[in-house]
Protein backbone atom coordinates (compact mmCIF):
# COMPACT_ATOMS: atom_id res chain seq x y z
CA UNK A 1 0.00 0.00 0.00
CA UNK A 2 2.74 2.09 1.23
CA UNK A 3 4.78 1.36 -2.26
CA UNK A 4 1.15 2.49 -4.40
CA UNK A 5 0.63 6.20 -2.20
CA UNK A 6 4.18 7.06 -4.27
CA UNK A 7 2.31 6.64 -7.63
CA UNK A 8 -0.37 8.94 -6.45
CA UNK A 9 0.81 12.30 -8.13
CA UNK A 10 2.01 10.44 -11.12
CA UNK A 11 -1.09 9.16 -11.85
CA UNK A 12 -2.97 11.94 -12.16
CA UNK A 13 -0.25 13.42 -14.05
CA UNK A 14 -0.64 10.77 -16.42
CA UNK A 15 -4.62 10.97 -16.03
CA UNK A 16 -4.76 14.83 -17.15
CA UNK A 17 -2.43 13.65 -19.75
CA UNK A 18 -4.84 11.30 -21.54
CA UNK A 19 -7.50 13.81 -20.74
CA UNK A 20 -5.34 16.08 -23.17
CA UNK A 21 -5.52 13.53 -25.58
CA UNK A 22 -9.09 13.01 -25.65
CA UNK A 23 -10.16 16.74 -25.64
CA UNK A 24 -6.97 17.89 -27.82
CA UNK A 25 -5.25 20.32 -25.65
CA UNK A 26 -2.60 20.71 -27.07
CA UNK A 27 -0.22 21.36 -24.13
CA UNK A 28 -1.19 18.64 -22.35
CA UNK A 29 0.20 16.99 -25.67
CA UNK A 30 2.96 18.29 -26.02
CA UNK A 31 3.82 17.47 -22.69
CA UNK A 32 2.85 13.76 -23.38
CA UNK A 33 5.72 13.78 -25.94
CA UNK A 34 8.45 15.04 -24.07
CA UNK A 35 7.65 12.43 -20.85
CA UNK A 36 7.58 9.78 -23.37
CA UNK A 37 11.00 10.73 -24.66
CA UNK A 38 12.26 10.71 -21.76
CA UNK A 39 10.40 7.70 -20.53
CA UNK A 40 11.90 5.45 -23.58
CA UNK A 41 15.55 7.42 -23.04
CA UNK A 42 15.25 6.11 -19.47
CA UNK A 43 13.59 2.71 -19.67
CA UNK A 44 15.77 1.84 -22.13
CA UNK A 45 19.30 2.21 -20.23
CA UNK A 46 18.54 2.28 -16.48
CA UNK A 47 17.54 -1.58 -16.35
CA UNK A 48 20.99 -2.12 -18.15
CA UNK A 49 22.74 0.06 -15.06
CA UNK A 50 20.78 -1.99 -12.35
CA UNK A 51 22.00 -5.52 -14.01
CA UNK A 52 25.37 -4.15 -13.94
CA UNK A 53 24.87 -2.76 -9.80
CA UNK A 54 23.58 -6.07 -9.12
CA UNK A 55 26.47 -7.73 -10.58
CA UNK A 56 28.98 -5.70 -9.39
CA UNK A 57 27.59 -5.89 -6.18
CA UNK A 58 28.13 -9.65 -6.13
CA UNK A 59 31.08 -10.30 -8.07
CA UNK A 60 33.31 -7.71 -6.61
CA UNK A 61 34.87 -8.43 -3.18
CA UNK A 62 34.86 -5.08 -0.82
CA UNK A 63 38.88 -5.55 -0.38
CA UNK A 64 39.44 -5.74 -4.49
CA UNK A 65 37.60 -2.24 -4.44
CA UNK A 66 39.21 -0.60 -1.36
CA UNK A 67 42.71 -1.41 -2.22
CA UNK A 68 42.35 -0.08 -5.73
CA UNK A 69 39.92 2.98 -6.06
CA UNK A 70 39.51 3.47 -2.04
CA UNK A 71 40.89 6.09 0.74
CA UNK A 72 44.99 5.29 0.00
CA UNK A 73 44.51 4.57 -3.85
CA UNK A 74 46.00 7.59 -5.51
CA UNK A 75 46.58 8.42 -9.26
CA UNK A 76 45.81 4.67 -10.50
CA UNK A 77 42.68 4.64 -8.43
CA UNK A 78 41.40 7.73 -10.37
CA UNK A 79 42.46 6.36 -13.94
CA UNK A 80 40.27 3.57 -12.99
CA UNK A 81 37.00 5.21 -11.90
CA UNK A 82 37.48 7.71 -15.49
CA UNK A 83 38.02 4.42 -17.29
CA UNK A 84 34.54 2.94 -15.77
CA UNK A 85 32.78 5.96 -16.42
CA UNK A 86 33.38 6.51 -19.83
CA UNK A 87 32.12 3.50 -20.54
CA UNK A 88 29.01 3.52 -19.23
CA UNK A 89 26.35 5.70 -21.30
CA UNK A 90 23.28 7.37 -20.03
CA UNK A 91 21.72 11.04 -18.26
CA UNK A 92 23.74 11.58 -14.73
CA UNK A 93 20.84 9.98 -12.62
CA UNK A 94 22.02 6.54 -13.98
CA UNK A 95 25.36 7.59 -12.39
CA UNK A 96 23.91 7.22 -8.84
CA UNK A 97 23.26 3.85 -8.45
CA UNK A 98 26.32 3.05 -9.29
CA UNK A 99 28.14 5.40 -7.16
CA UNK A 100 26.16 3.81 -4.33
CA UNK A 101 27.51 0.47 -4.90
CA UNK A 102 31.41 1.64 -5.18
CA UNK A 103 30.47 3.62 -1.91
CA UNK A 104 28.87 0.65 -0.14
CA UNK A 105 32.49 -1.70 -1.94
CA UNK A 106 34.55 1.20 -0.20
CA UNK A 107 35.10 3.73 -3.26
CA UNK A 108 36.62 6.61 -1.42
CA UNK A 109 34.48 9.65 -1.29
CA UNK A 110 37.01 11.86 -3.96
CA UNK A 111 36.65 8.63 -6.01
CA UNK A 112 32.98 9.06 -5.88
CA UNK A 113 32.92 12.52 -7.07
CA UNK A 114 35.54 12.30 -9.63
CA UNK A 115 33.22 9.08 -11.31
CA UNK A 116 30.24 11.16 -11.26
CA UNK A 117 32.29 14.33 -13.00
CA UNK A 118 33.35 11.59 -15.65
CA UNK A 119 30.22 9.69 -16.42
CA UNK A 120 28.76 13.84 -17.20
CA UNK A 121 30.70 14.93 -19.23
CA UNK A 122 34.14 12.40 -20.46
CA UNK A 123 30.82 9.32 -21.60
CA UNK A 124 32.41 8.10 -24.27
CA UNK A 125 29.23 7.63 -26.45
CA UNK A 126 28.37 11.14 -25.67
CA UNK A 127 31.66 12.34 -26.36
CA UNK A 128 31.52 10.71 -30.87
CA UNK A 129 28.10 12.66 -30.72
CA UNK A 130 29.83 16.05 -29.32
CA UNK A 131 32.83 15.76 -31.81
CA UNK A 132 29.75 15.20 -34.65
CA UNK A 133 27.52 18.25 -33.56
CA UNK A 134 30.38 20.39 -32.52
CA UNK A 135 33.43 19.48 -33.84
CA UNK A 136 36.96 17.96 -32.67
CA UNK A 137 38.88 20.93 -31.55
CA UNK A 138 35.81 21.72 -29.47
CA UNK A 139 35.42 18.66 -28.06
CA UNK A 140 39.08 18.17 -27.43
CA UNK A 141 39.44 21.60 -25.87
CA UNK A 142 36.02 21.26 -23.58
CA UNK A 143 37.76 17.60 -22.57
CA UNK A 144 41.04 18.84 -21.66
CA UNK A 145 39.51 21.63 -19.80
CA UNK A 146 36.91 19.26 -17.83
CA UNK A 147 38.95 16.34 -17.14
CA UNK A 148 41.50 18.67 -14.71
CA UNK A 149 38.50 20.51 -13.24
CA UNK A 150 36.18 17.30 -11.85
CA UNK A 151 39.12 15.89 -10.88
CA UNK A 152 39.70 18.98 -8.49
CA UNK A 153 35.94 19.02 -7.55
CA UNK A 154 36.57 15.42 -6.11
CA UNK A 155 39.36 16.42 -4.02
CA UNK A 156 37.55 19.77 -2.74
CA UNK A 157 34.11 17.12 -1.98
CA UNK A 158 36.42 15.37 -0.03
CA UNK A 159 37.99 18.08 1.70
CA UNK A 160 34.21 19.63 2.58
CA UNK A 161 33.04 16.31 3.71
CA UNK A 162 35.82 14.90 5.49
CA UNK A 163 35.18 15.05 9.16
CA UNK A 164 31.54 14.94 8.51
CA UNK A 165 29.24 12.28 8.22
CA UNK A 166 28.87 10.66 4.95
CA UNK A 167 27.15 8.66 3.14
CA UNK A 168 25.35 7.09 -0.01
CA UNK A 169 22.08 5.75 1.04
CA UNK A 170 20.13 2.68 -0.85
CA UNK A 171 17.21 4.47 -2.32
CA UNK B 1 23.96 3.44 -26.07
CA UNK B 2 25.38 0.18 -27.94
CA UNK B 3 28.01 0.18 -25.56
CA UNK B 4 26.28 -0.38 -22.50
CA UNK B 5 24.09 -3.07 -23.95
CA UNK B 6 27.56 -4.70 -25.20
CA UNK B 7 28.96 -4.20 -22.15
CA UNK B 8 26.33 -5.31 -19.83
CA UNK B 9 25.88 -8.43 -21.99
CA UNK B 10 29.02 -9.92 -21.85
CA UNK B 11 29.19 -9.62 -18.01
CA UNK B 12 26.39 -11.09 -18.23
CA UNK B 13 27.31 -13.94 -20.11
CA UNK B 14 30.49 -14.21 -18.02
CA UNK B 15 28.50 -13.86 -15.29
CA UNK B 16 25.83 -16.50 -16.22
CA UNK B 17 28.39 -19.37 -17.19
CA UNK B 18 30.47 -18.66 -13.78
CA UNK B 19 27.49 -19.04 -11.91
CA UNK B 20 23.99 -19.14 -12.43
CA UNK B 21 22.92 -18.68 -9.03
CA UNK B 22 25.03 -15.28 -7.87
CA UNK B 23 23.73 -14.14 -11.29
CA UNK B 24 20.15 -14.30 -10.37
CA UNK B 25 20.66 -12.81 -7.13
CA UNK B 26 22.76 -9.92 -8.67
CA UNK B 27 19.91 -9.44 -11.43
CA UNK B 28 17.39 -9.68 -8.29
CA UNK B 29 19.33 -7.33 -6.57
CA UNK B 30 19.65 -4.71 -9.26
CA UNK B 31 16.37 -5.04 -10.30
CA UNK B 32 14.63 -4.83 -6.37
CA UNK B 33 17.01 -1.17 -6.83
CA UNK B 34 14.99 0.07 -9.67
CA UNK B 35 12.01 -0.34 -8.85
CA UNK B 36 12.31 1.45 -5.41
CA UNK B 37 13.51 3.94 -7.14
CA UNK B 38 11.34 4.16 -9.91
CA UNK B 39 7.86 5.81 -8.55
CA UNK B 40 10.28 8.98 -7.95
CA UNK B 41 12.19 8.95 -11.68
CA UNK B 42 9.21 9.02 -13.11
CA UNK B 43 7.80 11.93 -11.06
CA UNK B 44 10.85 13.28 -12.03
CA UNK B 45 10.55 13.25 -15.75
CA UNK B 46 7.01 14.27 -15.23
CA UNK B 47 8.49 17.86 -14.29
CA UNK B 48 11.14 17.35 -16.40
CA UNK B 49 8.68 17.35 -19.40
CA UNK B 50 6.59 20.17 -18.15
CA UNK B 51 9.42 22.65 -17.79
CA UNK B 52 10.42 21.58 -21.25
CA UNK B 53 7.32 22.63 -22.28
CA UNK B 54 6.96 25.83 -20.52
CA UNK B 55 11.06 26.88 -22.24
CA UNK B 56 10.88 25.33 -25.59
CA UNK B 57 14.42 25.32 -27.33
CA UNK B 58 13.41 28.25 -29.54
CA UNK B 59 13.18 30.30 -26.35
CA UNK B 60 16.44 28.97 -25.21
CA UNK B 61 18.05 29.81 -28.43
CA UNK B 62 16.90 33.16 -28.52
CA UNK B 63 17.75 33.75 -24.86
CA UNK B 64 21.51 32.56 -25.32
CA UNK B 65 21.76 33.65 -28.86
CA UNK B 66 20.98 37.60 -26.94
CA UNK B 67 23.82 39.91 -27.12
CA UNK B 68 25.92 36.67 -26.45
CA UNK B 69 27.93 38.63 -23.30
CA UNK B 70 27.28 38.11 -19.45
CA UNK B 71 23.51 37.49 -20.48
CA UNK B 72 24.33 34.96 -22.73
CA UNK B 73 26.31 33.33 -20.17
CA UNK B 74 23.52 33.21 -17.43
CA UNK B 75 20.86 32.23 -19.36
CA UNK B 76 23.09 29.22 -20.73
CA UNK B 77 23.66 27.98 -17.33
CA UNK B 78 20.27 28.41 -15.85
CA UNK B 79 18.71 26.22 -19.44
CA UNK B 80 21.64 23.91 -18.65
CA UNK B 81 21.31 23.88 -15.06
CA UNK B 82 17.34 23.14 -14.84
CA UNK B 83 17.37 21.46 -18.12
CA UNK B 84 17.66 18.00 -18.48
CA UNK B 85 17.80 17.45 -22.31
CA UNK B 86 19.10 13.83 -23.73
CA UNK B 87 22.29 14.15 -25.50
CA UNK B 88 21.29 13.06 -29.24
CA UNK B 89 18.81 16.28 -28.86
CA UNK B 90 21.45 18.37 -26.94
CA UNK B 91 24.18 18.11 -29.65
CA UNK B 92 21.83 18.91 -32.38
CA UNK B 93 20.50 21.71 -30.36
CA UNK B 94 23.72 23.33 -30.02
CA UNK B 95 25.32 22.53 -33.86
CA UNK B 96 21.99 24.89 -34.58
CA UNK B 97 23.06 27.68 -31.98
CA UNK B 98 26.77 27.47 -33.18
CA UNK B 99 25.41 28.50 -36.95
CA UNK B 100 23.32 31.29 -35.98
CA UNK B 101 26.26 32.91 -33.87
CA UNK B 102 26.02 31.59 -30.37
CA UNK B 103 29.45 31.83 -29.21
CA UNK B 104 31.48 28.97 -28.32
CA UNK B 105 32.04 29.76 -24.91
CA UNK B 106 27.87 30.00 -24.20
CA UNK B 107 27.83 26.45 -25.66
CA UNK B 108 30.28 25.27 -23.47
CA UNK B 109 28.59 26.63 -20.62
CA UNK B 110 25.20 25.36 -21.82
CA UNK B 111 26.34 21.72 -22.09
CA UNK B 112 28.56 21.07 -18.64
CA UNK B 113 25.86 22.61 -16.79
CA UNK B 114 23.53 20.61 -18.87
CA UNK B 115 25.52 17.29 -18.03
CA UNK B 116 26.97 17.89 -14.76
CA UNK B 117 24.48 19.68 -13.08
CA UNK B 118 20.58 19.16 -12.63
CA UNK B 119 18.13 20.98 -10.64
CA UNK B 120 15.07 19.31 -11.42
CA UNK B 121 16.72 15.88 -10.76
CA UNK B 122 17.87 16.35 -7.44
CA UNK B 123 14.86 14.80 -5.83
CA UNK B 124 16.67 11.66 -7.10
CA UNK B 125 20.00 12.39 -6.06
CA UNK B 126 19.12 13.19 -2.91
CA UNK B 127 17.96 9.26 -2.42
CA UNK B 128 21.28 8.61 -2.56
CA UNK B 129 23.51 11.78 -1.27
CA UNK B 130 20.87 13.65 1.16
CA UNK B 131 19.99 17.71 0.59
CA UNK B 132 23.21 18.68 1.88
CA UNK B 133 25.55 16.80 -0.05
CA UNK B 134 23.59 16.98 -3.02
CA UNK B 135 23.05 20.97 -3.08
CA UNK B 136 27.04 21.35 -2.62
CA UNK B 137 27.94 18.84 -5.45
CA UNK B 138 25.27 21.01 -8.18
CA UNK B 139 26.77 24.15 -6.73
CA UNK B 140 30.45 23.47 -7.67
CA UNK B 141 29.68 21.69 -10.90
CA UNK B 142 27.85 24.84 -11.74
CA UNK B 143 30.74 26.77 -10.70
CA UNK B 144 33.19 24.42 -12.93
CA UNK B 145 31.21 24.77 -15.53
CA UNK B 146 31.38 28.60 -15.94
CA UNK B 147 35.14 28.48 -15.16
CA UNK B 148 34.90 25.67 -18.30
CA UNK B 149 33.14 28.65 -20.32
CA UNK B 150 35.18 31.40 -19.22
CA UNK B 151 38.53 29.47 -20.38
CA UNK B 152 37.16 28.30 -23.44
CA UNK B 153 36.08 31.69 -24.49
CA UNK B 154 39.62 32.82 -23.96
CA UNK B 155 41.07 30.07 -26.07
CA UNK B 156 38.28 29.48 -29.03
Amino acid sequence: MKELKKYIALVCFLILIGLSYLFDFAAGEKIGLNFCMFFKEMILFLPLMFILVGLFDVWVPREKIEKHIGRDSGWKGTGLVILLATLQAGPLYGAFPFAYILWKKGCSIRNIFIYLGAFSTLKIPMLTFEIGFLGLKFSLLRTLITLPLFIIIGYLMEWILKDKYFEVKQP
Amino acid sequence: MKLLIILTLICLCISFFTSREKTMIGIKKGFTMFIRLLPTLLLMLAIVSIVLFLIPRETMAKYMGEGSGIKGWIMAAIFGSVALIPGFIAYPLCGILIQSGVAYSVIAVFITTLMMTGFLTLPVEVKFFGWKVSVIRNLVSLAAALLIGLVMGLLL
